[in-house]
């Protein structure tokens, strides 16, 4: 109750400020009233610890509250913060960016992995379906993200492991690893830098995506 | 049923001969299949258990719950799902239809309200929340969400939801708004609301509480806000925590005028 009458207060002398506006509450006291209620609201359940929620890195903390306004983040700001994710980027370790499209496939397919209903030995998916259209041979897929039906070949590859590709091909890892490093405040989950996909995992999608034989790329 | 199946066999020999023509297909024949089971929604029968727990002289008190206060006055029933959350002067605090419940189940009946919080959905007495959430919420069918706002509190728990629902975390950089923030989005084949607004009558907060085919059970919002943070892969919200309530002080704020169905039959 004392905590109540105090903003309660607050909610008052904002609304003597702004003088007969609509008052809004007072945004410094929403952000610390959520901050403590996120607090008390969640706790730990299985692999899903607390810290998801209290532990917020700097691109999210950032993203979410340029979305609160419902404007995008200012150029300055969006740019330092895909190059902090760019630097973050890990390059494949033996230099090979393409492995095994069926592999790929089926780690597009999966959406497994890292809930609280999940444990450590669950392998984690890419959720790719969840959100994209990829092969044409699976009708059931999302529309969050754009469509990557004949993503290689519509990018002119016809040889993933040439001189001529290796933009594309570093772009497009750079993107799988960490889509922020292009995009600050992309939706799209940062596969590789979050741990969700390993090295291994993430070259199988590049061959999804790149690999001309690849469905996607027919 | 056997117009089900036989719909599901017609609709998988579209999906086999026609690729192109199966998308459309297959959702619409998704929405069929809602359709034909709104014809014998098994939330009734939740509904009917719900209003005999209510009537019920039960707990430690031996008193039914028909002096509960849902926010227009001891035992109102009609109309208090479409206005909830909301303030309540008794407990000082911006309560949901579930934590309401709990709390009108300690004060007449003598239950423990914090031993029912850490109780597990479809287990012992919240069980019984659910049941009683499902026919309060069918006693405001088809009337329009009109949540207050006027309360200071309730004002603040809209900021605080809004706050929560771009809150981007875990290991996904999930947020609600990554899923629900946008119009004509689709996970799989599931569309998707876009919660940030008015989705349309019956749509997202208008529809539950629900009966959810494929988990064979009733769940109220407490429960499908739980399953949402599962799958955003954050921590666990406790059972009637502040978040959950701001949540669904933003959700039913945006969805103002939207017709409830509540309770619907979800896939």
């Amino acid at each position: 109750m004392k905590f109540n009458t105090k903003w309660t207060l607050g909610a008052l002398t904002v609304a003597a400020l702004l003088a007969g506006c609509a008052a809004a509450p007072n945004v410094a006291e929403v952000k610390a009233l959520t901050d403590k209620i996120v607090k008390a609201s969640f706790q730990s359940k299985g692999i899903a610890k607390v810290d998801r929620v209290l532990n917020i890195d700097e691109t999210n903390l950032a993203c979410a509250e340029a979305d609160v306004a419902g404007k995008p983040l200012d150029e300055k700001t969006a740019k330092a913060i895909e190059e902090m994710n760019l630097k973050a980027v890990k390059w494949p370790s033996d230099g090979k960016f393409i492995g095994d499209w069926k592999k790929g496939e089926a780690v597009a397919q999966s959406g497994r992995g890292l809930t609280w209903s999940d444990n450590e030995k669950t392998v984690n998916g890419g959720n790719c379906y969840n959100c994209h259209q990829i092969s044409k041979q699976e009708i059931s897929y999302g529309t969050i993200g754009p469509s990557l039906y004949n993503y290689g070949k519509l990018r002119g590859i016809t040889d993933p492991n040439s001189a001529a590709s290796k933009p594309i091909v570093e772009y497009t890892w750079g993107k799988i690893w960490n889509s922020k490093a292009y995009n600050a405040c992309s939706n799209m989950p940062r596969a590789g830098h979050a741990g969700i996909l390993n090295e291994s995992q993430v070259r199988d999608i590049m061959a999804l995506l790149l690999d001309p034989k690849s469905p996607v790329n027919q | 049923m056997k117009k089900l199946s036989s719909l599901t066999i017609a609709a998988s020999l579209m999906l086999s001969v026609a690729p192109v023509w199966a998308q459309k297909s297959a959702s619409q024949s998704i929405d069929e299949y809602r359709e034909m089971l709104q014809d014998g929604n098994p939330a009734d029968l939740f509904v009917a258990k719900g209003e005999d727990v209510w009537k019920q002289k039960r707990g430690p008190k031996g008193a039914s719950l028909e002096k509960c206060d849902l926010g227009k006055g001891p035992g109102v029933v009609k109309g208090a799902f479409t206005e909830l959350p909301r303030f309540f002067a008794d407990t000082g605090r911006v309560q949901d239809l579930e934590s309401r419940l709990v709390t009108c189940m300690e004060t007449l009946q003598g239950f423990n309200a914090a031993e029912i919080a850490k109780t597990g959905f479809d287990k012992g007495e919240q069980k019984n929340v659910t049941a009683l959430a499902a026919w309060i919420s069918s006693e405001s069918q088809g009337m329009r969400f009109n949540l207050p706002q006027s309360h200071a509190q309730e004002k603040m728990f809209y900021e605080v939801g809004k706050r929560l629902f771009f809150q981007r975390g875990g290991p996904h950089d999930f947020s609600c708004a990554s899923c629900h923030g946008e119009e004509g989005k689709r996970i799989r084949l599931q569309d998707l609301p876009n919660l940030t607004k008015n989705p349309g009558d019956g749509i997202g907060f208008a529809a539950w509480p629900a009966y959810r085919v494929s988990n064979g059970s009733m769940w109220g919002m407490q429960q499908r806000l739980n399953d949402c943070y599962r799958q955003q892969r954050f921590p666990e919200p406790v059972f009637g925590s502040d978040a959950t309530i701001a949540l669904g002080v933003y959700l039913g704020v945006n969805a103002k005028g939207a017709k409830s169905i509540a309770p619907a039959i979800k896939r």
